[in-house]
């Protein structure tokens, strides 16, 4: 099995997630992350999907995509392209391990973004590898919960998937 | 109803049909289309339904302000030029059936929502138009996800209007709640949950274009009853806003030049023909396509009619009930060329061992079909008649290039074991009438004008197998999703559709009892169709299968429609399908012998004013041959029981 990260312009509607996640399952395509949000134009939303599937499951997998009428690009990224994770975690830090936690979160350029006696709260965005690295430091502090993102990811270099922001949707008569 | 003619008049001016004056008062509702213009209507009567539908469209489209959802819905339904509704109202609907009662477009009532679908379908795959279903929410549209989904594996164009319970209640399971949306997600092209009244008339425009366009299917757009009631404005025709469905229809100019280059060099090519040929209308340009290569054709069972039967290159049916030579000539091949098929299991049988040595040029208008189960050597992606009309073009400059490929050997080879493996059956050995001779018949005597609609079975692969079929749209079944009670819905479906044609539903006793109540509605809105029932007691292709795998253990197959089992004191037929006929308000015949069979056959073509059912009571036993078992090789045909063809090792 290989990774690939799908880049999916989407129409901003209702039901288009459902829809997507229901094709994943009904032809037995594995999801390992899906992330959905909004994107320059109003009108369309981002989803970053990421498959585990061999070469020629994944062309079914995007063909099938591409049948979903509110399915309006696909793009499969190339390693190359930046992709990201944020990943908040609690961690516990009395007094005596609150340095090292401290020390930790400044080598993986994670942020403290609550404190309390017994515990602080890291966020950290980064690569999943790296953010398993984090974690594989902290566990044996003792991870009380955390919370991760899907992959979000972009294509390096100017070009964009629609049109440098001014992807308008194609107008068409009956 | 001066307002609409005005109305009409100013279409031609749109400046002029702006504003309140080009449409009736709040509340007045639209007019219907039969009153708009008497005259004119009266003059087009004579010229048939088309003509009807057309002027009602154009009468529909005119702007209309202050009307109901449901009013706005009844007039984009005519705008968009349908004839006929199959529907039964309900609460969440009811709205809507206002509007109609009063429209020009036709309602058939129904006796069960899978009826409706059923016919909705039947009357697509005769007419070759948008078939339209209508129920209510809740129960009424869950018993439309069969048809729904049998209309999606076969790609047939439809149209499902559904009410759901209003917005605010949506979520909180009010009574006759269900998600329709969602339960139909997987078995529909696409769904709509219309959310405001001004959207109706583009969702309806959009539901037909998607229906229609394309790779064909069903789009089911649902509507809360709350949008049905609400104060909206009319125009027509609505834009149509769908920035991700741009289907492909026209293949690609390289891919055409390949596929005729690998067809001209071939030294044994099969045309593996599909259900898509009929969708693109393409049975002209088939033919001239299959008379320019020579090569043979095999038609699957969602393109019987696409090429004449009585072709000499028409091998016939291939797959796991096709005849030994259409499976054969497909297994031993160098070229197939697939237009419009999708390679199913039932015809591929094991993938693995399918047509091993050929080399595949696959032409669909959906690209996710194209390498889905066989890889394609060159795939062609476009409408099936737009690419044999460029496939026949690009042949004919490979032949002016001398390059004509010489298939007599491969035609020696076909027709050697056309010869040695016919069709054929046995008659029962206890007496009993031949259901194939039945279907054979009936075949013979309705002719290849007749529209024939099955059931899902033994009868079905009869039907497909024993009748000859000369053209597209006279063949009807459920091909993909395999639906037992599709037939006599189906038949009334397209006997609506073509009411000068004779249609024949070959139904099993099985399928019968699942939605015979169809038959109320067609004695009730005079819809003559004519029923065959191949009653063999028993679920009969389940049986087949009991008897070959499963050492014959009758595990609740036996249906006592030939009375009860051996030694059992009740021997009535429950039920008895004559009776049943009757009391359906249908003519009820029996047959149970061979001499009677023409003469019955005959007896209920000469009716034509009330649908007839005729019970042919046949043997249990018959079996359906050739058979490739599910899982196995095409290369392990049995062409009878315990019967290999010997296919004459190294002659191909």
């Amino acid at each position: 099995m290989t990774r690939h990260t799908l880049s999916v312009l989407v129409e901003n509607k209702s039901g288009v997630l459902a829809r997507v996640s229901a094709l994943f399952s009904r032809r037995g395509f594995n999801i390992e992350s899906l992330a959905v949000g909004p994107t320059e134009n109003p009108d369309l939303s981002r989803m970053t999907i990421v498959a585990d599937a061999e070469a020629q499951p994944l062309e079914q997998i995007t063909k099938q995509l591409n049948k979903l009428i509110e399915v309006i690009k696909i793009v499969e990224l190339d390693t190359a392209a930046v992709q990201r994770e944020l990943l908040l975690v609690k961690v516990r830090a009395p007094l005596a391990d609150r340095a090292q936690v401290l020390q930790t979160a400044e080598l993986f350029r994670a942020r403290v973004i609550d404190v309390n006696t017994d515990t602080v709260t890291l966020e950290a965005t980064g690569t999943p590898d790296k953010l398993q690295a984090l974690l594989a430091v902290l566990a044996p502090l003792g991870i009380k919960e955390m919370a991760q993102s899907g992959t979000v990811a972009l294509g390096r270099g100017p070009r964009s998937m629609s049109g440098a922001g001014t992807l308008r949707p194609v107008e068409r008569s009956a | 109803m001066s307002t609409t003619s005005t109305g009409r008049t100013a279409a031609a001016h749109p400046s002029s049909a702006a504003g309140p004056a080009a449409g009736p008062a709040p509340g007045a509702g639209p007019a219907p289309a039969t009153a708009v213009l008497p005259s004119e209507a009266a003059a087009q009567a004579t010229l048939g339904v088309e003509t009807t539908a057309r002027s009602m469209a154009e009468a529909a489209a005119e702007p209309v302000s202050g009307i109901t959802g449901a009013q706005s819905l009844v007039r984009s339904l005519e705008a968009v030029g349908v004839e006929v509704v199959f529907g039964i109202p309900g609460g969440a609907i009811l709205p809507a059936y206002d509007p109609l009662f009063d429209s020009a477009l036709r309602h058939v009532l129904v006796r069960h929502e899978q009826g409706a679908g059923h016919a909705a379908t039947g009357y697509a795959q005769a007419t070759g138009r948008v078939g339209v279903c209508m129920a209510t929410s809740g129960p009424g549209a869950t018993n439309l996800v069969t048809p729904l989904a049998d209309a999606y594996m076969d790609s047939v164009p439809m149209v499902a209007i559904t009410g759901q319970v209003p917005t605010a209640a949506i979520g909180t399971d009010a009574f006759q709640e269900a998600d329709i949306r969602g339960i139909t997600m997987p078995v529909t092209k696409h769904n709509f949950l219309v959310t405001d009244a001004a959207e109706i008339p583009q969702k309806i425009a959009e539901a037909f274009h998607l229906a229609s366009t394309g790779r064909p299917g069903p789009v089911l757009v649902d509507i809360p009853k709350d949008v049905l009631q609400a104060t909206t404005d009319f125009s027509w025709p609505p834009r149509i806003d769908l920035p991700g469905y741009k289907p492909t229809t026209r293949p690609h100019g390289k891919q055409v030049r390949e596929a005729a280059a690998l067809i001209a060099a071939a030294r044994q090519p099969v045309l593996y023909v599909g259900g898509g040929v009929l969708k693109a209308g393409a049975a002209e340009e088939l033919a001239e396509l299959a008379e320019l290569t020579g090569a043979p054709v095999v038609t699957t069972l969602m393109a019987r009619g696409a090429f004449p039967d009585s072709h000499r290159q028409n091998l016939g049916m291939p797959g796991m009930h096709g005849n030994v030579t259409a499976v054969t000539a497909l297994q031993k091949a160098d070229l197939l060329v697939a237009l419009g098929a999708r390679f199913d299991d039932r015809v591929t049988g094991e993938l693995s061992s399918f047509a091993p040595n050929a080399a595949v040029v696959h032409a669909d208008i959906d690209p996710a079909e194209i390498g889905k189960n066989r890889k394609a050597d060159v795939p062609i992606v476009g409408d099936a008649k737009a690419t044999i009309v460029e496939l026949v073009a690009a042949l004919r400059a490979e032949h002016e290039a001398g390059r004509t490929p010489d298939l007599d050997a491969w035609w020696e080879q076909l027709e050697d074991w056309r010869t040695r493996y016919p069709l054929g059956y046995d008659w029962p050995e206890d007496g009993m009438l031949s259901p194939q001779y039945v279907i054979e018949r009936l075949g013979a005597i309705a002719g290849p004008d007749a529209i024939y609609a099955s059931g899902v079975g033994q009868h079905q692969m009869w039907a497909a197998q024993f009748i000859s079929y000369e053209k597209p749209g006279t063949w009807l079944n459920s091909g993909g999703l395999g639906t037992m009670g599709y037939a006599v819905p189906a038949a009334m479906g397209a006997k609506y559709g073509m009411p000068g044609t004779t249609v024949w539903a070959i139904d099993g006793d099985g399928c019968f009892q699942m939605t015979n109540q169809e038959l109320a509605t067609c004695a009730i809105e005079g819809i003559p169709i004519k029923v065959a029932v191949i009653n063999n007691g028993n679920l009969g292709m389940v049986r087949q299968w009991q008897t070959l795998f499963y050492e014959g253990r009758y595990s609740n197959t036996h249906l006592n429609t030939h009375g009860g089992k051996e030694g059992t004191a009740r021997q009535v037929r429950i039920p008895d399908f004559v009776t049943l006929a009757e009391a359906l308000g249908c003519v009820g015949l029996r047959c149970e012998s061979k001499d009677d069979v023409d003469a019955v056959i005959e007896k209920a073509m000469a009716i034509n004013d009330a649908p007839v059912v005729i019970d042919f009571i046949v043997g249990s036993d018959a079996q359906v041959w050739p058979m490739v078992a599910a899982g196995a090789s095409n290369d392990e045909i049995l062409a009878a029981r315990d019967v290999r063809p010997v296919f004459g090792e190294g002659q191909v």
